[in-house]
């Protein structure tokens, strides 16, 4: 058994989430299509897809709040849902938003579900409750019934939940939903510190910049499929990049750019000049593009390599985007 | 704001760690369920729509100067006389109906109030186990039963004593016995229809597995209840009779006699303990391998 506090340093596992072969079926539709996920301990973890992917179906199988059709879960080295007892009380949740007794404070509503974890101190439980009520900013609030709370507080409120006792592994199912930009970013900052004390965070979010602000490794569903999964340098190397020519000549830039074998794309056009985009393949160099921009006589105003973002790499795995999935 | 400190909970709770073994807090989520359950309006109002009942009654018969013998529900006519028929009077009359109504409110909400609000997903993961959450559920909705007819009984009691003269009562063996111990008759009479109200909630309970709306496992409820006694009243079903769960309801007549007959008591406690037994399976097999989506 790993102590939550103590035993980090000793993982007695090699991969904090490990599914193989996860399918979920509903009826005759696939929710989840055979997944096999890795998250190494201490990763912060983004699990990225439109909505309707089977994000939180997956986060659902992984918490046994629903059966795997077929495949198994191995969360901490341990099987789910068959360990659950063992494993759960080392997972703090956020799942498909936060849910609160209405007509209960938030200091009561956190002592019930606290209360609903048999391993969890009695003893302790107030220090722990009102802990993580300041950590997330609702010291003020903590009384207020949660029916007058705003849902961005109640989004808070699930997020002190899942802190309410240490953790080895947070599940955050799109965590800033309903957060202000302020709250984003505290969330942001939240995770951060988590993952610095050495928590695995698996964060699932359609929106991607904020997970590519924060994570350090990233799967991407589309359809019940994972398409992709990694480190994020990984992930981003293995997009295209590009130049980004800023230009009065924008004819000239064309031609000279096609005669070096590139597929020079018009991006924008102004009376006085435009800008030209062009996808890069290595040959030949940024700087030898420019030498020969110059010599054509074309007047370079800028010029940028830039990394295909990973956004559009994500859209060019997920196909249809950050829509909904068909 | 979220400073980042240090990790939450580590200070101070050395001995907190999930791995150390259970330490008997097995208690604390049943008095959390309790304090939710009886902290809620909701409960409240139910438990004070039935100590109107008792008020009712006993307002109508001191605002009417008489109530003719032999008409209305048995006990009426001897309310004038001795007012703690006030609270025998109600627990006749909230036996078909009320109470079973706000039993089957109750009892309806278990599993499906808590899947309605998305609780019964973080109870889950917290972790609570589902066998646990669902013997906790039930053993608040045994709570309630509890706290419903001494409801009706202690508030007809008190609007009774208040209302008319108090002395000793007449049972239905014609013994005469004192008012203190017609009190405790009357918690006798309770215990009984808290008993006769377990089975209902065990099918309340397995109800409530089955949807993610409250009102409908509440109605569902009041449903079975109400054709279990019209069932109850059809001659041509005679067979069927002992088997319903609703068949010794009004069965307590002989705790009103000197010495008490325990018969019907036990007949009724051995039918109810049936229906929990099965009642409880189902829930049991639906609600283990339930997909918790909501």
């Amino acid at each position: 058994m790993t102590g939550a506090a103590g035993g980090r340093g000793s993982r007695a596992y090699g991969l904090t989430i490990e599914t193989q072969g996860l399918t979920k079926r509903f009826g005759q539709q696939l929710a989840v299509n055979d997944i096999n996920l890795a998250v190494p301990p201490g990763a912060v973890f983004g699990f990225l897809g439109p909505n309707g992917s089977g994000k939180t179906t997956t986060i659902r199988m992984l918490l046994g709040l629903a059966a795997a059709s077929a495949g198994t879960v191995r969360l901490l080295g341990m099987d789910m849902p068959g360990k659950f007892q063992e494993v759960l009380p080392h997972v703090g949740a956020l799942v498909e938003g936060p849910a609160f007794y209405p007509f209960l404070s938030g200091t009561a509503n956190l002592h019930r579900l606290d209360a609903a974890t048999r391993h969890a101190a009695p003893a302790t439980r107030k220090a722990r409750v009102s802990e993580a009520l300041e950590r997330v900013g609702l010291g003020h609030a903590a009384g207020k019934r949660v029916h007058a709370y705003s849902l961005g507080m109640k989004q808070r409120l699930g997020i002190a939940n899942a802190l309410l006792s240490p953790r080895e592994l947070l599940v955050l199912d799109e965590p800033t939903n309903g957060l202000d930009p302020q709250g984003t970013r505290e969330v942001r900052n939240l995770v951060r510190s988590l993952a610095a004390d050495g928590t695995t965070v698996f964060v699932s979010s359609h929106l991607l910049a904020e997970v590519e602000q924060i994570c350090t490794h990233a799967a991407v569903m589309s359809a019940g499929r994972l398409v992709a999964q990694g480190p994020l340098p990984e992930l981003r190397r293995s997009g295209t990049t590009g130049i980004r020519l800023v230009t009065p000549d924008t004819g000239a830039a064309m031609d000279v750019l096609a005669r070096l074998g590139l597929f020079p794309e018009l991006a924008a056009a102004q009376s006085d000049g435009g800008v030209v985009t062009a996808a890069l393949a290595g040959n030949p160099a940024p700087e030898e593009i420019v030498a020969h921009l110059v010599e054509a006589g074309v007047r370079v105003r800028g010029f940028a390599v830039e990394r295909e973002s990973l956004e559009d790499r994500f859209v060019a795995l997920t196909g249809e985007g950050f829509d909904v999935a068909q | 704001m979220l400073p980042s400190s240090a990790r939450l909970g580590a200070s101070g709770t050395p001995g907190a760690e999930a791995g150390a073994a259970p330490r008997g807090s097995g208690l604390s989520l049943l008095w959390s369920e309790l304090r939710v359950l009886f902290g809620r309006r909701r409960t409240w109002a139910l438990l004070l729509a039935l100590a109107a009942i008792p008020v009712l009654v006993a307002v109508a018969v001191r605002i009417s100067s008489t109530v003719p013998p032999g008409r209305g529900p048995a006990f009426l006519d001897r309310i004038t006389q001795n007012g703690l028929f006030v609270a025998f009077t109600a627990m006749l009359v909230s036996v078909p109906l009320f109470l079973p109504l706000t039993v089957g409110v109750v009892a309806g909400d278990t599993i499906a109030g808590e899947a309605n609000m998305g609780t019964l997903r973080y109870l889950l993961v917290a972790p609570t186990g589902r066998v646990r959450l669902l013997l906790v559920k039930y053993a608040g909705a045994l709570a309630f039963c509890l706290a419903a007819p001494v409801t009706v009984g202690l508030a007809g009691a008190a609007i009774g004593a208040a209302l008319f003269p108090v002395g000793p009562v007449t049972l239905l063996s014609g013994d005469v016995i004192e008012a203190p111990e017609a009190a405790l008759r009357i918690l006798l009479i309770a215990a009984y229809l808290s008993v006769s109200l377990a089975g209902l909630s065990a099918i309340g309970l397995f109800l409530s597995t089955l949807t993610v709306v409250p009102v409908g496992a509440m109605a569902a409820t009041v449903v079975v209840s109400v054709v279990s006694q019209v069932l109850d009243q059809l001659p041509q079903l005679e067979w069927l009779h002992p088997w319903l769960f609703s068949h010794y309801w009004l069965g307590f007549g002989d705790l009103l006699r000197q010495p008490v007959l325990w018969d019907s008591f036990a007949s009724n406690a051995l039918l109810q303990a049936g229906y929990v037994a099965v009642f409880g399976a189902l829930a049991y097999g639906r609600f283990v391998t339930k997909d918790v989506l909501s």
